[in-house]
């Protein structure tokens, strides 16, 4: 059975921002080296040549006017904020001061 | 005749006689909700003064249009809790939008708003659609009505078994993968995935956004058609929207199906079917070739591998879409002195293991040095299965299949191994790859009483023909049994 290993498990949850514990690591190392072995078998296909399809519609660039329009009251949006501050969402300092 | 055992139709005409109001409606449903939700348990938000509220300001809004009456609306619609309902919670059955309040609507519920419909509740489903049972719900797994021990299906889950419980008349559902069909299969109702682009998607939590789109549950292929017309039709908030004018999909609806040509697509009757559900698709195969319909084998050769391909190309829309639950703008938020451990922390506790996994897959298939093996070779997959099917739409004018390989299985019994519930969809996900419209109607009960679903499936924009070949299917196969509860 495929595994990754636990220090590919480790780069791809910092990747995706995800504080995974070391239980959590050793169960999707096992659980994604399964997926990923179903999924290698689009590797018996010749592809070479072929197209890749992103988008069924093969639609490109949908414009509308570049017109002034009116959004989103700000104070709904903010009442979904779980900090919220003098009309802002707060967050953790992110810029250290020089 | 109670109020839960009528077809929508049924209740569109009591409505356009005026012998019943959208109040009415909403009381007849809460009534039966008391009775039977609490084995059922399809909905995560309810709220009968908040229905009542709505559909009595709908009905105002109505008589003030009575100049020009038209056909009178008020129906209460139950809708999948990843569709945005301003008054109502969006959690998208997840921790990480526990009390999600959006601040507009979908585009789908302002449309039904508009005709004069409402919101009767906001329904169960696997964490932002990702599952086959809705057992990867955060908050409670929801039961088949027709068997309390046996899943629904997902990840719409929450919405068919609302409507096979008769708790709901129409749901809206959303399918990435199968998640319209695989439910309405499993609870005995219909269900249709439209063409990619036929229904916006403004409003409607992302997760593939290449693959998603808003259907309709309903009882009946009728109810389906009247459905779907409500919510149908381009939006300029949705680029992927399509233009094409909407029909009146009730035209459709008549019982003919002669000189019809009919595909069976060989590899969807192959290894890994159960008996009893290739005999009942069968069975209605043969049926519509009584009724004149021309049945013959077609092959879609890449079939064994849209699976694979499904399971890179989902996850790696999924694993962009879902970096926004971040714990700044809405929903749950973790702890951390600087701001990747805040973003780390919510997302460790505000995302399941279903999600976890599927954002770490998107992100490996993603990443350097996999991309191009697994993410663009998948997306050349996506083009042969593709022409599979453009291939077998030069021969016939619909697919007939399985919508499943099985019936609803019991609880906990995939839940420990992803691949064995990623096959439940083996038959449902090569559809959504090509952008195309597929209906699930139910064909039968097996041996144990479970019902069986029928999968039609056709070219782009053929949702007409496809409720007409249902209908026509309905017409010979009579009424459907309701589940016992």
């Amino acid at each position: 059975m495929q595994k990754l290993s636990s220090e590919q498990v480790a780069h791809v949850a910092r990747l995706a921002r995800l504080a995974l514990n070391e239980t959590e690591q050793e169960r999707f190392a096992v659980q994604l080296g399964q997926i990923l072995a179903y999924a290698e078998k689009i590797r018996e296909l010749d592809l070479e040549g072929v197209e890749p399809t992103a988008h069924v519609l093969g639609l490109t660039n949908v414009t509308r006017r570049d017109e002034v329009r009116a959004s989103l009251d700000r104070d709904e949006v903010l009442r979904n904020g779980p900090e919220v501050e003098n009309g802002y969402f707060r967050v953790p300092r992110v810029v250290e001061e020089a | 005749m109670e109020i839960h055992e009528l077809t929508l139709t049924e209740v569109q005409d009591l409505l356009d006689r005026g012998e019943l109001s959208g109040t009415d409606l909403v009381e007849g449903l809460y009534t039966r909700i008391d009775a039977v939700e609490d084995k059922v348990q399809a909905f995560l938000e309810l709220d009968r003064e908040r229905a009542l509220a709505e559909a009595k300001e709908a009905g105002k809004a109505q008589i003030a249009r009575e100049a020009d009456p038209g056909p009178r609306a008020g129906v209460p619609v139950a809708v999948k809790d990843n569709v945005c309902t301003m008054g109502w919670k969006t959690t998208c059955a997840s921790r990480i939008l526990f009390n999600f309040r959006p601040p507009y609507d979908a585009t789908v519920v302002a449309r039904l708003r508009q005709q004069g419909h409402t919101v009767l509740g906001k329904t169960n489903m696997d964490e932002f659609a990702m599952g086959s049972s809705t057992e990867h719900s955060a908050f409670h797994p929801t039961r088949n009505p027709w068997d309390l021990t046996r899943v629904p299906g997902g990840s719409s889950g929450g919405s068919a078994a609302a409507v096979a419980a008769g708790e709901a008349l129409f749901a809206l559902g959303s399918d990435t993968g199968g998640s319209i069909r695989l439910p309405a299969a499993f609870c005995g109702v219909v269900g249709l995935k439209p063409t990619y682009g036929r229904v916006s998607r403004y409003g409607l939590v992302a997760y593939a956004s290449s693959l998603d789109q808003i259907g309709p549950i309903t009882r009946t292929v009728a109810d389906c058609a009247l459905a779907l017309g409500w919510i149908a039709g381009h939006d300029p908030l949705d680029s992927t929207s399509l233009a094409a004018e909407v029909p009146d999909y009730r035209t459709f609806l008549r019982p003919e199906v002669r000189g019809l040509r009919i595909g069976l697509p060989k590899e969807y009757f192959g290894e890994g079917l159960d008996p009893e559900v290739r005999g009942a698709v069968e069975k209605a195969v043969q049926q519509l070739e009584e009724g004149g319909a021309a049945v013959l084998e077609v092959s879609l050769p890449h079939t064994e591998y849209a699976l694979a391909a499904y399971y890179l190309i989902a996850p790696a829309e999924a694993s962009s879409n879902l970096a926004r639950y971040d714990g700044v703008r809405y929903g749950f938020r973790g702890e951390g002195s600087d701001i990747v451990e805040l973003y780390s922390d919510t997302r460790r506790r505000g995302f399941g293991d279903e999600v976890k996994r599927r954002i770490m897959l998107g992100t490996y298939a993603l990443s350097a040095g996999y991309y191009d093996a697994y993410y663009l070779n998948a997306l050349r997959v996506r083009t042969l299965i593709r022409r599979d099917f453009e291939a077998a739409f030069q021969k016939v004018d619909v697919l007939a299949c399985p919508t499943s390989p099985t019936v609803a299985f019991r609880l906990g019994e995939r839940t420990d191994d992803p691949m064995q519930m990623y096959l439940s969809d083996i038959y449902t996900v090569p559809v959504n790859l090509a952008g195309l419209p597929a209906l699930s109607v139910p064909c039968g009960l097996n041996h144990e009483g479970l019902p069986i679903g029928l999968q039609l499936i056709g070219p782009p924009l053929s949702e007409g023909r496809l409720l007409q070949v249902g209908y026509a299917y309905e017409e010979r196969r009579g009424p459907f049994p309701r589940p016992q509860l």
